[in-house]
């Protein structure tokens, strides 16, 4: 059973007064143990399909499925998606005021072993993992007293994301163009992350507009969406030949 | 881990769980008020003649009196005459008594709503911490009950008597310490002060007092807790605290009442009185039933409050955490005459469905370098109605007088409303006042972060709207706190699809 399957997606973003059909026939298969790279041009369709594949609002099915280890995930709750295993690297990370990290970090693993009838882990240790956590992707831990984001830098928030990733270890990581706005200490580090969490038992979806965060985060395969669906496929190689010809050859 | 009465209310689910009826024998007056109503009231009590004559006086000017209709909140006339204006449990009688003659039912009553009567067990169910044995006294709070028109009980007398603290119903100090009675009642709030204020002089029932010697820190902290049982009742209870110079206390005030369809009408007076260097921090959790979702039934919270630093570098800080009531009507207040004295007032107003809010505060600057802070976190979900009216006043007299305010508004859903009214008036060219507010809603882009990491909504709003509130939660006393939190969780059941 495939890790996660995406099958004839068809989604519209919902507007004030229309629905604008994004994704037309959207196939991608991810096995445990593979990174997939989603590349396309603006517009095509890349932030859509982590979207309707997490669950946020402001999106309508059309039609297709998509399954996480052959569990149905388009009629669930956003947060039954998480708890599933669905985590999403959000390309602009919210600020919620007033909530602390450490209290975002501690409710989001209670929330997840609890789903999976765990026991909630011992608060002193997760405490103290988390800060190691932290130390270890550059991020002060004086920050996880701090809300949620609240007054970080763009490097930050990313980084907030990654540290996210590993704590959680998810079945299926999107990341949502993670890269854009690093510098590359930053895209460095946020590409270290990822590489640490890669196993074979999970699957990675990296969605991103440039070859360059590939050279640090090897992709198993790259796909290239245009219009809704993916028209190309290929292996890393591919990536190089985009940054070298543009999308303009393969539309 | 440690139970609180809220976790208990949280238990049971969506609904008000503070709603049941209490099946006690009461001794209730027949709606209607004149002066012979309020002449039974205090030969009821065997009030001395000038209470007697001060409540007439008070009842002569309410009648002059026409009902204020400034705030934002909307309701249909009150009929003071279908109101029934003393309502007593039966058991309770025949005078003052002790917790073993207290009506078993009544105990009961407090024991489901978390309330524990007995003095081996802390506020609200917390068992002391076998951790915190050994630590001051502090561990513990004193409670006064008062069920409709009369205090039940008030526990920890006798160790509060040794640090020589009064802490007992009005209605026993006024024969047990009639002087301090006579000179401080009314003497921040006067009879005729406001329409409810006026009402409340001349039939309130009772309620608890305070006085705190010279020099001595309150050893506990200081509870009443107050219930409204019978159908057609009004309450209206009348709390007094005394700070005497250099003195320090915390005192917390938390109120429930049945679900009734009809109205019940609340209209408390609250006078806190700080002497020199004397500090009183009144903390109040407000869970009155707030009418069902359409509106129909609730309280009507019109209430007085005001504390004056009558002496230099008094302190008073007033908390609230309003989240009950169909309406709620006030404005915790301080005079600051005394140079230095220091005023604060932090507000956590959560409305929902059908409710109103009209709350806030006033400052009022006399003393030299008298300083003040207001932060007011208003939070309309449903259809909501709430709103922040507060004002700032510097007389001539406050030199180098300081105010700050934060006055935050959190909108959960398209159908509700805030609003913000601050006046401010100076006089006084050396002052330094500064206001900040702000508006936001809790956004789907926050709650899906939340949910994208596992958290269900519920959970999700509830976390977004303590974190909104936070500077005001830690200036509760720290059970408060957390109960406060769960309690906005089950004020916000159901405002989220």
């Amino acid at each position: 059973m495939s890790l996660l399957n995406v099958s004839d997606l068809h989604a519209s973003v919902i507007t004030d007064d229309q629905t604008q059909p994004i994704l037309k026939g959207l196939n991608l298969t991810v096995e445990a143990g593979e990174v997939h790279a989603i590349m396309g041009p603006n517009g095509s369709g890349k932030s859509t399909l982590a979207n309707v594949v997490s669950g946020r609002p402001g999106y309508q099915v059309d039609n297709g499925a998509a399954t996480l280890e052959g569990s149905p995930l388009l009629e669930l709750e956003p947060y039954e998606r998480a708890q599933l295993g669905v985590f999403l690297a959000f390309q602009y990370p919210v600020e919620i005021p007033g909530v602390s990290n450490m209290e975002f970090l501690k409710a989001s693993i209670d929330s997840l072993a609890r789903a999976r009838g765990e026991e909630q882990p011992n608060t002193a240790q997760f405490m103290r993992q988390v800060r190691e956590l932290a130390s270890s992707l550059d991020l002060d831990p004086a920050f996880l007293k701090r809300g949620v984001n609240e007054g970080f830098s763009g490097g930050e928030k990313k980084r907030n994301e990654i540290m996210q990733l590993l704590l959680l270890d998810p079945k299926l990581a999107v990341l949502d163009e993670t890269d854009s706005g690093l510098d590359i200490d930053a895209l460095k580090v946020v590409a270290e992350g990822v590489n640490r969490y890669r196993s074979a038992s999970n699957g990675v979806v990296l969605i991103t507009h440039y070859q360059r965060l590939l050279d640090y985060i090897v992709p198993d395969f790259v796909h290239v969406l245009s219009n809704g669906q993916i028209i190309e496929s290929g292996d890393k190689s591919l990536a190089l030949e985009l940054e070298a010809k543009g999308y303009a050859w393969l539309t | 881990m440690t139970k609180s009465s809220v976790d208990q209310l949280v238990e049971a689910g969506t609904e008000y769980h503070a709603g049941f009826v209490t099946d006690v024998e009461s001794e209730t007056l027949p709606p209607g008020l004149d002066e012979s109503v309020v002449k039974y009231i205090s030969a009821r009590k065997g009030e001395p003649e000038w209470l007697t004559q001060w409540r007439l006086q008070a009842y002569a000017q309410w009648q002059q009196m026409r009902e204020p209709k400034w705030a934002h909140v909307h309701y249909p006339p009150i009929d003071f005459q279908s109101i029934s204006y003393y309502s007593a449990p039966k058991s309770q009688v025949d005078g003052p008594r002790s917790l073993e003659e207290v009506d078993p039912e009544l105990l009961r009553t407090y024991e489901k709503l978390g309330i524990p009567l007995h003095e081996q067990a802390a506020l609200a169910g917390v068992v002391p911490d076998p951790a915190a044995v050994g630590t001051p006294a502090g561990a513990n709070v004193a409670v006064d009950v008062v069920f409709d028109s009369v205090s039940i009980a008030t526990t920890f007398k006798e160790t509060l008597a040794e640090a020589g603290v009064i802490f007992c119903p009005i209605s026993e100090a006024v024969h047990s310490h009639p002087a301090l009675v006579q000179k401080y009642l009314g003497s921040v709030i006067p009879q005729r002060d406001n329409y409810y204020a006026a009402l409340n002089s001349a039939v309130f029932s009772d309620g608890s007092f305070v006085y705190i010697p010279k020099g001595v820190r309150c050893p506990m902290e200081l509870s009443t807790y107050f219930r409204i049982n019978e159908r057609n009742t009004g309450q209206f209870e009348r709390t007094l605290i005394i700070a005497d110079e250099g003195s320090h206390v915390s005192y917390l005030e938390g109120c429930t009442a049945p679900m009734r369809d009809e109205n019940q009408l609340h209209a408390a007076v609250v006078e806190l009185v700080a002497l020199g260097d004397a500090e009183i921090k009144y903390s109040t959790v407000q869970n009155w039933y707030p009418g069902d979702e359409n509106g129909k039934g609730g309280i009507y919270n019109f209430v007085t409050k005001r504390g004056v630093c009558a002496g230099p570098r008094a302190k008073i800080s007033w908390t609230q955490v309003e989240t009950g009531s169909a309406i709620t009507w006030k404005y915790p207040s301080v005079v600051l005459r005394g140079d230095d004295s220091v005023g604060e007032f932090y507000s956590v107003a959560l409305t929902n469905n059908r409710q109103q809010a009209d709350t806030g505060t006033k400052m009022i600057h006399m003393g030299k370098n008298t300083k003040s802070t207001i932060v007011s976190k208003g939070i309309s979900a449903g259809g909501s109605e709430n709103c922040y009216r507060g004002l700032v006043r510097i007389s001539p007299t406050a030199q180098n007088a300081r105010n700050f305010t934060q006055c935050d508004s959190l909108l959960i859903g398209d159908q509700c409303g805030a609003h913000t009214f601050p006046y401010i008036e100076n006089k006084n060219n050396s002052a330094t006042i500064e206001h900040e507010a702000s508006t936001s809603k809790v956004s789907d882009d926050q709650l899906f972060a939340c949910q994208q990491r596992g958290i269900e909504t519920e959970q999700a709003v509830s976390m977004i709207v303590n974190g909104f509130c936070k500077e005001v939660f830690r200036e509760l006393p720290m059970e408060f706190a957390v109960e406060a939190g769960k309690l906005l969780e089950v004020s916000l059941e159901g405002a989220v699809g």
